[in-house]
């Protein structure tokens, strides 16, 4: 059952929840986390043009290629928000569809074409991580190991920059720049993810673990460990189910373990619906006391 | 005359979802539609799950039902401590990832695929016909139709309620207006509305035509009524744009509808932006004369 493939796979999924869990923690903080969603739509382009420009599959070339449209999706955004009167909400959902739409005319351009056809480019939908080759899984544990340490690197400063980026500011932090890295790192995550969980399920990976963790405790620090924790978990339980049973697509499972573990952190938790129901009760009798 | 049913199709998409797009720009409730475009697909597959058909009415309820529940769990999530953009995501890929994990579970054989909801066929419209009232049109064209039709139907009867519902909720409520039951009636024509037109131009495209027309509208439109027309206008020339770059280029349809839809909005912005710099120039030079 555990084939040494299957292994490998399991620690790179893993270490792709632990760092979706960090750099979502980071942008759910920021009500940035429909960006993400948006940015991850948009690498479906920079998939297919980097596959129709080069002729070749190598996943360096087409990470690029995503991270390029990825990142370019991000900046339309900021640009329609402060150049138009759009509210940010419609900017993201334009940019999303559009962009995505695009990329379904090139993969259709791509399936067309004669070396196109095998290319297996339609895994990135929904992703296939038993697909992966260990050259694909070397350059998932590379970017993951990456965006971990670079997120611990700047958690002081990303820290200040989202709660107070006035005084950051003040004592004459960077903050564009940080902002910028912080944006590089997320588009690096979901580069990094797609071919596992494919480009419509990536966000989930980035939103799901940070509100769950949320829900658990207030303190950043915490909240980081416990989203990294959240990821991770569901990365090892999903993919060894989608392993398990054939055919199946190892997205969907992936979410569908992150979102068990949010809507249970929704009732149990410390700030969960159980709790609240309690405490309401507690307060009625206190009041039929008195 | 398959042509014509393709277009006409895709005329009837950027229409229908021209109309519906502007509240939902003006509510500030776009990703909400993006999400029920997302969870939809859960619906249909529950409905198909339940009655074992893919008989178009039983989608039509499922769909509207899981659009109402999307409408609703953002609602409780946010109303609960969650923020809005996180309960909107949380929700709409549980969602979305249960509907492709029924579909590769329970409905792997029939004509129910992940790509087909997400990019549709529109070129496979004008095959499936239904004859009602001895006219035989494509099932697209009728289910479009009567999405229309409520649509219309929809603001005729609320749109004065609508448009203080939107603009200043407060006071709507407190003189009597049913701002909850407006809400979720809206959000059940959206559906309604995605999934007539996700059966032939696919989930991704029917967010890009309800977003994209009318935001381009908002851009230069100073009064509702005008904000209706411009998007019905966009949503009516992106789809006869769209169509014929896609077979110039021989690529999907849908996509390259959404991709008209983009460029439509950025030519827009971008004129606008000529426009005021030009203004701006011309009043210094006229200060400093």
């Amino acid at each position: 059952m555990l084939s040494g493939n299957l292994l490998w796979v399991l620690v790179g999924t893993m270490l792709l929840g632990i760092a979706a869990g960090i750099t979502g923690t980071f942008s759910f903080l920021q009500k940035q986390s429909l960006v993400g969603d948006a940015a991850a739509h948009a690498a479906l382009p920079g998939i297919a043009l980097a596959f129709l420009l080069t002729g070749q599959k190598e996943l360096p070339i087409l990470m690029i290629g995503a991270a390029i449209t990825s990142a370019l999706s991000v900046y339309c955004i900021q640009w329609i928000v402060s150049f138009s009167k759009m509210k940010a909400d419609a900017a993201i959902g334009l940019v999303l569809t559009v962009f995505f739409g695009i990329g379904v005319v090139f993969l259709t351009i791509v399936n067309r074409s004669p070396i196109g056809n095998q290319s297996g480019l339609n895994n990135f939908i929904f992703g296939k991580a038993a697909t992966m080759t260990k050259s694909d899984l070397l350059w998932l544990f590379l970017s993951a190991t990456i965006i971990i340490l670079v997120s611990l690197l700047l958690y002081k400063e990303w820290k200040l920059l989202i709660f107070d980026a006035v005084y950051a500011k003040g004592i004459g932090l960077p903050i564009e720049a940080l902002k910028a890295t912080l944006t590089v790192l997320i588009v690096m995550t979901i580069v990094t993810g797609i071919q596992a969980v494919g480009v419509i399920l990536m966000s989930a990976l980035l939103i799901i673990p940070a509100a769950s963790a949320k829900l658990w405790t207030n303190k950043l620090s915490s909240m980081l460990i416990l989203s990294a924790a959240i990821g991770g978990i569901s990365g090892i339980t999903g993919t060894f189910i989608s392993a398990i049973r054939t055919g199946l697509s190892t997205g969907p499972i992936i979410v569908l373990v992150a979102s068990t573990i949010f809507f249970v952190s929704y009732f149990i938790s410390p700030a969960g619906q159980i709790n609240k129901f309690r405490r309401k009760m507690q307060f009625r009798k206190q009041g039929d006391v008195r | 005359m398959i042509e014509f049913w393709v277009v006409l199709t895709g005329l009837l998409v950027g229409i229908t979802c021209g109309i519906a797009g502007v509240f939902l720009i003006l509510r500030k409730m776009s990703m909400i539609a993006d999400a029920i475009s997302h969870t939809v697909l859960f619906g249909i597959v529950m409905a198909f799950i339940i009655t074992q058909t893919l008989n178009g009415f039983w989608m039509l309820v499922g769909a509207a039902i899981a659009g109402i529940l999307t409408a609703y769990l953002v609602q409780l999530l946010h109303s609960s401590g969650i923020q809005e953009d996180a309960a909107i995501g949380v929700v709409f890929t549980s969602l979305f990832a249960a509907g492709v994990l029924l579909i590769t579970l329970f409905a792997g054989n029939v004509h129910l695929d992940v790509e087909h909801v997400l990019m549709g066929e529109i070129a496979f419209v004008p095959w499936d016909r239904w004859t009602l009232f001895a006219v035989t049109m494509p099932k697209a064209v009728w289910m479009l139709l009567l999405v229309l039709l409520i649509n219309i139907a929809f603001l005729l009867l609320f749109f004065k309620e609508m448009k203080l519902a939107t603009f200043d909720p407060v006071y709507a409520a407190s003189i009597g207006i049913p701002v909850v039951f407006l809400h979720y009636g809206f959000m059940t024509s959206i559906s309604f509305t995605t999934v007539a037109a996700f059966d032939s131009v696919g989930a991704i495209l029917v967010v890009a035509m309800l977003i994209g027309p009318s935001a381009t509208a908002y851009l230069f439109s100073k009064t509702i009524k005008q904000m209706f027309i411009f998007s019905m206008l966009f949503g009516a020339a992106a789809s006869i744009v769209g169509y014929y770059l896609a077979k110039y280029w021989d690529t999907s349809i849908a996509g390259m509808m959404a991709a008209t839809v983009g460029l439509l909005f950025v030519v827009t912005l971008c004129s606008q932006k000529i426009i005021e710099h030009r203004r701006k120039t011309l009043v210094s030079k006229l200060e400093n004369m």
